[in-house]
């Protein structure tokens, strides 16, 4: 008994010494402002790949590709170690604000990939005769695209894009990588000094991602079903 | 007689291997009612949606009121507007209430003021008898009720010549006729219409001359009367033979 108040004791010390909240905050962050991005981007990319132009079709293909193939850390790191070091890059002349930017921009180029992904499978819920009669009053493809296909397209893909947040969420910790001062960070730090409470750290990181990712699974459901198209 | 509305000539089209538009030359005068009808497979669904550029063709050429009809682009898109379509599976914009079904159009391809579409779109669902449904989404709506507001939503762009590509054919059968009523109503009323159909009361009563299509090949054409006491060929005596004898 004494033993176990004894590791709670010390647990606290070690919480108390490190700001973990800070560092959940920034993760936070992230996510936000990389799934905003990558949103944007994975739109742009799903408009391109369903385009009727084969070039604008061909380059959103081969956007997915590679970056959907391409390891996240190895983007990551290219971003700092390459863009940052070497080519000098800088986003912000704030030092440690150029890195969060930059892993915001790491962040959102990879997930883009999977968006547009999540998107074109909401497309395919989407019935061709809608498009044929957007096409039949006369709207040319932006125009039906936008007014037509993608509000349908995003409701059919609501579960979809859920997964690639929480993915999204999850990966915030490889911005450890371009030394951004983050949850993942934080944790390494706190085992490296206080190896004594390694299982409660380890606990408490743990509990944090699910404690995040659980409201965006059960809002995804919830909006899915909600906004749902009837046929 | 001025310049046809629609005109198609030396009009081929492959799916593949197979030749399911074949040399098809086809005039309609402004105002004429013509039913397209033939076995299943005779292209006479592809005849249709070519004419507004759904289906592309292989070689020939279609002119709209004299226009030739453009590739892609904004063009197209221009011309579409002038030529109504009628799908078989209604494609009403799914989440889109009906009101918005048929304002969209005139507010985004011809710029209408909101104000005053929504006054056109309301004229015209009182036309079809589904003013009262102004609110809902398409998916509340009876098929017969869906399809009429199709019809309106192709009349709200004030259009040149209407495509009906078997307009009840997806419908319970006591639902019919009043779609087959509204089209009626319209042909009176002298809208220049192209009808895909199997309905041969419809044929009968509306049309000004009937095309027989098979095998990708206009085969017969008559005034209705004409053709269903009188067909010429083997093929259309066989396929009359087949759909009136119960």
């Amino acid at each position: 008994m004494d033993s176990l108040s004894e590791y709670f004791q010390s647990y606290l010390t070690a919480l108390e010494s490190y700001d973990v909240v800070g560092a959940f905050w920034v993760n936070i962050q992230l996510a936000f402002w990389a799934a905003l991005g990558s949103a944007v981007l994975g739109t742009v990319l799903a408009l391109m790949r369903i385009s009727p132009v084969p070039s604008f079709r061909w380059a959103g293909a081969s956007y997915v590709n590679i970056f959907r193939n391409t390891p996240l850390t190895i983007i990551m790191t290219f971003c700092i170690l390459v863009l940052v070091f070497q080519l000098q890059l800088n986003l912000s002349s704030d030092f440690d604000f150029n890195f969060f930017l930059w892993a915001v921009v790491g962040l959102t180029v990879y997930h883009a990939a999977f968006v547009c992904e999540a998107i074109r499978s909401g497309v395919n819920t989407v019935p061709l005769g809608q498009a044929e009669a957007a096409r039949a009053i006369g709207l040319s493809f932006l125009p039906a695209a936008r007014m037509i296909i993608l509000p349908q397209a995003f409701r059919g893909a609501i579960a979809p894009l859920g997964n690639t947040l929480i993915a999204l969420t999850k990966n915030t910790t490889v911005a450890a990588a371009a030394s951004v001062p983050e949850a993942a960070g934080l944790m390494k730090t706190m085992i490296e000094f206080r190896p004594d409470v390694i299982l409660a750290i380890f606990a408490t990181f743990a509990a944090g991602f699910v404690l995040i990712v659980i409201p965006i699974g059960l809002l995804t459901t919830w909006l899915s079903t909600k906004l749902a198209v009837t046929r | 007689m001025g310049q046809p509305l629609v005109s198609l000539k030396n009009v081929n089209k492959h799916f593949g291997a197979l030749h399911v538009l074949q040399d098809i030359n086809l005039e309609v005068t402004k105002g004429e009612v013509v039913v397209v009808i033939g076995p299943s497979g005779s292209g006479k669904s592809t005849l249709c949606r070519a004419i507004n550029r759904l289906e592309t063709i292989d070689d020939g050429e279609i002119l709209i009121d004299g226009n030739k009809l453009p590739a892609e682009g904004k063009a197209l898109a221009k011309l579409r507007a002038d030529v109504g379509m009628v799908f078989q599976s209604f494609n009403l914009f799914a989440h889109k209430s009906i009101l918005e079904n048929v304002t969209l159009g005139p507010i985004k391809v011809k710029g209408m003021k909101q104000s005053e579409a929504k006054e056109l779109a309301m004229s015209l669902l009182e036309r079809v008898g589904v003013a009262n449904q102004s609110q809902k989404l398409p998916a509340q709506l009876s098929g017969g009720q869906q399809q009429r507001v199709a019809i309106a939503r192709a009349l709200a762009m004030k259009p040149k010549v209407m495509l009906f590509d078997e307009p009840t054919s997806a419908l319970d059968p006591e639902m019919i006729n009043e779609v087959l009523d509204t089209m009626v109503q319209l042909a009176k009323e002298g809208m220049t219409m192209i009808v895909v159909t199997h309905e041969m009361g419809f044929a009968r009563k509306a049309a000004d001359r009937v095309i027989f299509m098979a095998d990708g090949k206009i085969v017969e054409q008559a005034t209705p009367e004409e053709f269903f006491t009188n067909p010429q060929s083997d093929r259309a005596k066989d396929f009359l033979g087949k759909i009136l004898e119960h």
